[in-house]
């Protein structure tokens, strides 16, 4: 998530100071991604070194200390920003998928139990968020509406994660499946043994 | 969902099966639908049933309220022992004690809401005057007081399903079984439905809901999942969360104290 996107668009609206930048940032977000002082400082501190930011001259100052405002090149960039889709081509690194990705082809992972404990954590994601949302008031102002929306997004990711898992579940126990119905061709000699496939349950967590 | 009583002492268990096993079937065709289940339900909660089809979820569902019985293990409501109970036992406890709410047709067409959320009353040998008292103020609670004469075909579907969570909750009714309840509305429609039944439940029932959408299942207290008959995993009810932390507190802060 970039944050200096985000400072960019928020000193569009009007020269800011860190303090009021930061407070901007979390409560226009719902608070869901907190910055600390510093990273807003040093994030701002760039900005100006890239040209994109300048701090007020004194006689305009409003209040805060050091208000910033954009230069010219800052409002071509917070425009493009706002035009230019978010980069969907390289795939952010997802600890999860890595995590199962490396589950299956590993011989000594349990993969139904990496898959169970993970659905119970990113089930209870799913009802925290619900929660949250269950709070908001029917008609929702502004910043009520920006709040839901960032929820939204949380609900959908989750949601899609926990279908996802299911996914996997199903996936894994049709390749055990598969697997355990062709071993009796791989070794004719063990013809005393019924040809029993692994049972999908076999595996997962007492 | 109500931290005021998290401190006090955990409410009533309103629903327990404790070993129950369920098998359709027998021979080949033998089927084990549910398998050595033990579930509790508790006053004020919800608890969803996930997993594949075929994994046994209505089957739970259809044993909890006494429409089907297990070979073993024990299905308890409140002072009741379900399982100990002959037909007629179990359809008149299931009557007083359990509603279901299903993805449609829960409505009988030819009767108007309230006639609708009545009728279980009535059934039960409660005084007409009295039942339809009950039913309007259990429809009050679900918000759709004002529906009361109409029939079903004037009513959208989110407004059906929330006269069948009235009529499921009925009087001294206090358990509700739903099976996929949001399964024909639309998502909005379905979320309204579901707030509906979570507040039903918090204010004083216990419910079952079963679905195949996490985004519904998100408004249980917790979720178990069933595989092949056997719960494979279950989310706890636990109240603390990180994510609250996270997420909800950093918007609270904002109301009041504004620095760290």
């Amino acid at each position: 998530m970039s944050v200096r996107n985000g400072l960019v668009a928020l000193l569009a609206e009007r020269p800011m100071g860190v303090y009021e930048l930061r407070k901007e940032f979390d409560a226009r977000t719902g608070g869901t991604w907190p910055l600390n002082i510093g990273q807003v400082y040093t994030t701002v501190q760039r900005l100006v070194r890239d040209g994109l930011v300048e701090p007020v001259p004194e006689e305009y100052e409003a209040g805060d200390v050091d208000p910033y405002r954009l230069t010219r090149a800052g409002y071509d960039e917070a425009e493009s920003w706002w035009r230019r889709p978010v980069d969907r081509a390289t795939p952010t690194r997802d600890e999860l998928a890595i995590k199962l990705a490396l589950a299956v082809t590993s011989p000594d992972v349990d993969v139904a139990a990496v898959v169970h404990a993970q659905r119970v954590e990113s089930m209870r994601a799913l009802r925290d968020y619900t929660r949250l949302k269950a709070r908001l008031p029917e008609r929702p102002s502004p910043g009520d509406l920006a709040w839901s929306l960032v929820l939204d997004s949380l609900v959908f990711a989750a949601e899609a994660e926990v279908r996802w898992l299911d996914h996997v579940e199903a996936a894994v126990a049709r390749a055990e499946l598969a697997h355990g119905a062709s071993a009796p061709d791989a070794s004719p000699g063990a013809s005393d043994t019924p040809p029993v496939p692994r049972p999908a349950t076999s595996r997962t967590r007492r | 969902m109500s931290p005021a009583t998290e401190a006090s002492e955990p409410s009533p268990v309103l629903l327990e099966l404790v070993g129950v096993t369920r098998v359709h079937g027998d021979g080949e065709r033998r089927v084990v639908a549910l398998r050595e289940v033990d579930l509790r339900v508790r006053l004020g909660e919800l608890v969803a049933v996930m997993g594949p089809s075929g994994s046994g979820k209505s089957t739970l569902l259809n044993v909890a309220g006494g429409l089907d019985t297990p070979q073993s293990g024990a299905i308890r409501l409140g002072r009741d022992v379900l399982t100990d109970l002959d037909v007629a036992g179990r359809a008149a406890l299931r009557r007083r004690k359990v509603g279901y709410v299903f993805q449609d047709l829960n409505l009988i067409p030819a009767l108007t809401a309230a006639e609708n959320v009545s009728l279980p009353r009535e059934l039960d040998g409660v005084p007409s005057r009295q039942a339809r008292k009950e039913a309007r103020a259990a429809l009050a609670e679900v918000g759709v007081v004002e529906l009361a004469d109409r029939f079903p075909e004037e009513m959208s579907g989110g407004q059906q399903q929330r006269v069948a969570i009235a009529r499921a909750l009925v009087g001294p009714r206090r358990l509700v079984l739903a099976d996929e309840p949001t399964g024909a509305l639309d998502s909005h429609t379905g979320e309204a439905v579901m707030r509906v039944l979570r507040q039903r439940v918090d204010a004083g029932a216990a419910g079952l809901l079963v679905t195949h959408d996490p985004r519904f299942a998100a408004w249980a207290d917790r979720t178990v999942y069933l595989r092949d008959g056997v719960i494979v995993d279950a989310t706890s009810d636990d109240d603390a969360s990180e994510l609250l932390v996270g997420a909800g507190t950093g918007r609270g802060r904002h109301a009041g104290d504004a620095g760290d």
